[in-house]
């Protein structure tokens, strides 16, 4: 299972993604579950809103935080995210 | 020695709501406590409405709505949409029972972010017999419902001598339901389940035949069901890490308001669990003799004084040294280092003995009537 670039990445259904105050982070929840996300996690789940492609969040973080070179970052990371079903593509 | 520790505890990120001890069912395996008839008195709506304020600002996060039966509560629509707008996570956690698509429905409106369905074997006839109650046909709806209705759906079965032989079936039965998630929850022996030890308790070859079947399919199902497995530690060498330390992580309250550090501590001894009635959920964590009680390792006897485990399973489950060796500080004799471990093999030899008698003894089925014989 891997990331299709051809495809636009969305955030979960059946999963929430929340600022918690009381720990300062922002967390994914689900039945039973958390799992507490760094802010670089954060701001590309952010972006997973269904209507942009890995090249396309890749472009956007890239353009926000004024930087370049996050491309293998950002898939490695959307790897993990796609096997654990925080994010899908259809 | 047990005593307030001086370092402010960790906040609690689970809530359990234990809304009511009332339910249809009468599954002889029930966390529940023996005597629960004895607290017909349940929290108001405006009370839970005040504990889920107070948890949350605290930094609870994940709330179970759970029983007893939740779906006997008329206001848990309304409790639901409190929790939703307080930015909860929240899980349903049902027998499915009364459960009908317009409910369904309307607790998605409320904001119910998932539902757990628990059915008892793969077959009507034992599902019908465990649970006390003709059940399955419509759990096995419900499942669908949930489903349809766009929750993630978790389906449990606990499991126990009676139904283990299924385990094929039971997988079968999670793909054939679309379940997100199988929880697979290997009886736990306190409550009802410890008074019924000796017909419930498998033996070691019946729960590692049964392990592998289903760790066979877990690799099977990789990326489409996810599954919990909840270790039998009555066949374990170390004890689990209980709660993930005691006054850590959970907090359960019980229908009538008391606060317990987990759901079975209300058997245990002296620990004068405070009331959501009388203090607030802060004072509660932070302050109560309870809670503070079997935080941090002061409060440990040999051999977990001295383990170098001991900050791994923080000497394992205090109901189980309780309920086994007669006193809590004791180290859950699950573990093979513990002077008491012997126990562990007596139950499982009184149990294999109870299997092979030829009259044994009847399951005694959790019900008003029994709890209030057994109180």
């Amino acid at each position: 299972m891997s990331i299709n670039p051809d495809l636009p990445i969305q955030f979960s259904r059946t999963h929430r993604l929340q600022w918690e105050e009381a720990q300062q982070k922002n967390v994914i929840l689900y039945p039973e579950g958390m799992v507490e996300l760094n802010q670089s996690s954060a701001e590309i789940l952010k972006l997973c809103d269904g209507s942009r492609t890995l090249a396309q969040i890749v472009s956007d973080l890239e353009t926000t935080f004024n930087t370049s070179g996050l491309t293998n970052d950002i898939t490695a990371f959307l790897e993990v995210a796609l096997q654990n079903g925080w994010i899908n593509q259809n | 020695m047990a005593g307030l520790t001086k370092t402010k505890p960790t906040p609690p990120r689970w809530l359990l709501a234990e809304l009511t001890y009332a339910c249809p069912l009468q599954c002889p395996y029930c966390s529940n406590p023996l005597d629960y008839s004895k607290y017909q008195d349940e929290l108001n709506t405006d009370d839970w409405k005040r504990v889920l304020n107070q948890a949350r600002k605290m930094g609870a996060v994940q709330l179970g709505f759970s029983g007893g039966e939740p779906l006997t509560r008329q206001d848990l629509p309304e409790l639901v949409k409190h929790a939703r707008d307080l930015g909860y996570y929240s899980n349903l956690i049902t027998s499915g029972y009364g459960l009908t698509e317009e409910k369904i429905i309307a607790l998605k409106e409320a904001g119910l972010d998932h539902i757990q369905v628990s059915i008892q074997a793969s077959s009507q006839e034992l599902n019908d017999h465990i649970a006390g109650t003709a059940s399955f046909n419509h759990k096995k709806e419900v499942a669908h419902l949930v489903k349809k209705h766009g929750y993630p759906m978790v389906l449990c079965v606990v499991i126990h001598r009676e139904n283990i032989h299924q385990m094929p079936e039971i997988l079968a039965m999670a793909e054939e339901l679309g379940a997100d998630y199988l929880e697979l929850a290997n009886t736990q022996y306190y409550g009802w389940a410890h008074t019924n030890r000796d017909q419930l308790l498998p033996t070691k070859e019946q729960f590692e035949k049964s392990e592998a079947i289903a760790q066979a399919f877990k690799e099977q199902v990789a990326g489409k069901m996810k599954i919990y497995y909840v270790v039998p530690d009555f066949y374990e060498d170390r004890p689990k890490a209980c709660m993930n330390g005691w006054g850590t992580t959970f907090l359960t309250i019980a229908p009538d308001g008391v606060a317990l550090p987990c759901h079975s501590a209300r058997e245990l001894p002296g620990l004068g669990c405070p009331s959501v009635k009388d203090y607030s959920i802060e004072e509660i964590w932070n302050e109560s003799k309870a809670f503070n009680f079997f935080r941090g390792t002061e409060w440990m006897k040999e051999p977990c004084r001295s383990c170098d485990e001991k900050d791994k399973d923080f000497g394992g489950c205090h109901c189980q040294a309780y309920l086994l060796t007669g006193d809590m500080h004791n180290t859950d004799p699950v573990c093979s280092k513990s002077p008491h471990h012997d126990v562990i093999q007596e139950a499982i030899d009184s149990a294999a003995a109870s299997a092979l008698a030829e009259n044994e003894k009847p399951l005694i089925f959790r019900n008003s009537k029994n709890s209030k014989l057994l109180s």
